[in-house]
């Protein structure tokens, strides 16, 4: 695929919070990430998009060094490459994973406690924003449904203080009422704090997104205003492989 | 009835001496997804700890009070092997499993090496205190007293162990590892400094292992931690890897079988129907008794 325009100036807005420069990711024989290079704004929502197996979870992973890479990855302008996952989440990137990733066997409470050990549920973000999880807190997370368990892996990330969030496809599996109050959890966050969202639900993504970048083949095929992607079809259909009208955005 | 106190009895010691050699193995594999095959050479380093302490104790202090100095040289030698091993050898290493199996059984050899160099091939005698070499009349039986203590330190190791794992954020971390460590990670939570800890943990129990298991043959020998070590594996298997509580019911099992087959079918018949118990697990539940993969 012909890279529309993957050289363009980045957001004319402040200084990125997060930029990536010719990142390579290779798993045993497989490149996954050719030389991905994108800024990630100091606000708002830049979506990730592309379709299928392009390297976009890959790229959320390599960022928070869950991914052997090479390349420059900086925050705030300080390379990161060579810190541990931990030092890097501590820095101030929180990561919300595909799939939640709840610890099953450990109540909401002690999910949230092992981030933030003193308040834990008491916290006011959690109070404000999954109130559900506050009359849940004895309970398993293993035995929530896939939408509250959705609300402790965000809620796990919202207890530290965030200079960046990567949001791996918060949607997913979740019924449209669920999908709607995560959205809303997501433009309130994203308020405060940038988020880099993976996500494949379009409407979602035009509803709450600035910007995107697209990936393909494991290389950023395009970024722009998630406004001029989605006004355009032809070039939707060419990128992601879906329509607007099927994706529910035309 | 009496004999089959006595088996009973005999048999939950036994099983308490395997839980506390296991509680370490369980907890690191549980973790850290290490097979510590070096978890022998903790036990035996604790045995000869306590041993050379015990020896160098002015023989005027009762040998209670010897030995339980010695207990608590073990498990602090346990805990110092145990961490020394980690950081040097093992902390290289992770997510490397040949290497790690490498690394463990090479350090398992060598260590039995070791002490056969400096001390000798042949078992040392250990004084016991003599209230643990006597017995006590139950039911008609007569039971052996050191069973006793091997019971009672079991359950306090498995009452501490829980305290920690449910009321300390270290038990926290430790449980959600268990589930998904590269999660804890990038939750922010150094997951290495956790390791060291369980690896210091997992020694010290092994120490601990090792002076009462010497306690129970009545000798130290370079082998023996070694041989303790087959039946830690066959508990931690059957009892689910890094289930603390599948660990203390399969080591009672465990111990039980053993000790009735011993008696009821032939003398030596106890070690093979723990591997076919093993067998019968891996079978019929591959799950483990507690449900984690074995």
């Amino acid at each position: 695929m012909t890279e529309r325009n993957p050289s363009a100036p980045e957001s004319s807005e402040a200084a990125p919070v997060l930029a990536l420069e010719d990142v390579h990711v290779r798993y045993g024989g497989s490149h996954i990430l050719q030389g991905v290079s994108f800024d990630v704004p100091a606000t708002g929502v830049t979506a990730l998009l592309g379709r299928n197996g392009v390297g976009k979870t890959t790229t959320l992973r390599s960022i928070i060094g869950l991914a052997p890479r090479t390349g420059r990855i900086l925050l705030e302008g300080t390379e990161i490459q060579g810190r541990t996952t931990a030092r890097i989440v501590r820095g101030g990137i929180g990561y919300v994973p595909e799939d939640r990733e709840v610890f099953g066997g450990l109540t909401v409470e002690e999910n949230l406690r092992l981030v933030d050990p003193d308040r834990g549920v008491d916290a006011p973000v959690v109070a404000r924003l999954f109130p559900d999880l506050v009359s849940r807190r004895g309970q398993r997370a293993g035995t929530l449904s896939g939408g509250q368990q959705q609300m402790v892996s965000l809620a796990r990330v919202l207890l530290r203080e965030n200079v960046l969030l990567l949001i791996d496809e918060p949607t997913k599996g979740l019924a449209p009422k669920l999908v709607t109050e995560v959205a809303d959890v997501l433009a309130e966050v994203a308020r405060t704090t940038p988020i880099l969202l993976v996500e494949q639900n379009l409407p979602l993504v035009r509803r709450i997104a600035d910007r995107v970048v697209v990936l393909d083949a494991g290389a950023v095929v395009h970024r722009g205003a998630t406004a001029d992607l989605v006004a355009d079809a032809d070039l939707t259909r060419e990128l992601l492989g879906v329509s607007m009208r099927r994706a529910g955005v035309a | 009835m009496s004999d089959l106190v006595l088996l009973l009895v005999t048999g939950l010691g036994l099983g308490a001496l395997y839980f506390i050699a296991a509680s370490g193995l369980s907890l690191i594999y549980g973790l850290m997804g290490v097979l510590n095959f070096a978890h022998g050479v903790f036990m035996t380093a604790g045995a000869y700890a306590a041993w050379l302490t015990m020896g160098a104790l002015p023989v005027g202090w009762p040998v209670a009070g010897r030995l339980v100095v010695g207990v608590l040289v073990a498990v602090t030698v346990g805990a110092v092997v145990g961490l020394v091993v980690e950081v040097v050898l093992i902390r290289p290493l992770y997510r490397h499993h040949i290497q790690q199996v490498l690394v463990t059984v090479g350090l398992a050899l060598a260590g039995v090496a070791a002490a056969q160099g400096i001390w000798g091939a042949d078992p040392r005698p250990v004084e016991s205190p003599a209230w643990m070499s006597g017995t006590t009349d139950v039911l008609g039986a007569r039971l052996p007293n050191d069973r006793f203590v091997y019971l009672l330190v079991a359950a306090a190791l498995f009452a501490g162990l829980l305290a920690l794992l449910h009321l300390t954020r270290l038990g926290l971390v430790i449980r959600a590892g268990v589930e998904n460590r590269t999660m804890v990670e990038a939750l922010g939570i150094n997951v290495h400094r956790t390791f060291t800890t369980v690896f210091a943990l997992g020694g010290a129990a092994a120490g601990l292992a090792g002076v009462l298991y010497s306690q129970y043959a009545g000798a130290v020998s370079p082998a023996q931690g070694g041989s303790l070590l087959i039946f830690a594996f066959i508990v931690v298997v059957i009892g689910g890897m890094g289930s603390l509580t599948g660990t203390a019911v399969a080591a009672v099992v465990v111990g039980l079988v053993q000790q009735l087959a011993n008696y009821y079918a032939a003398s030596g018949v106890g070690d093979l129907s723990v591997v076919l118990l093993l067998a019968l697990v891996l079978l019929l539940r591959p799950t483990s008794l507690k449900g984690a993969t074995a």
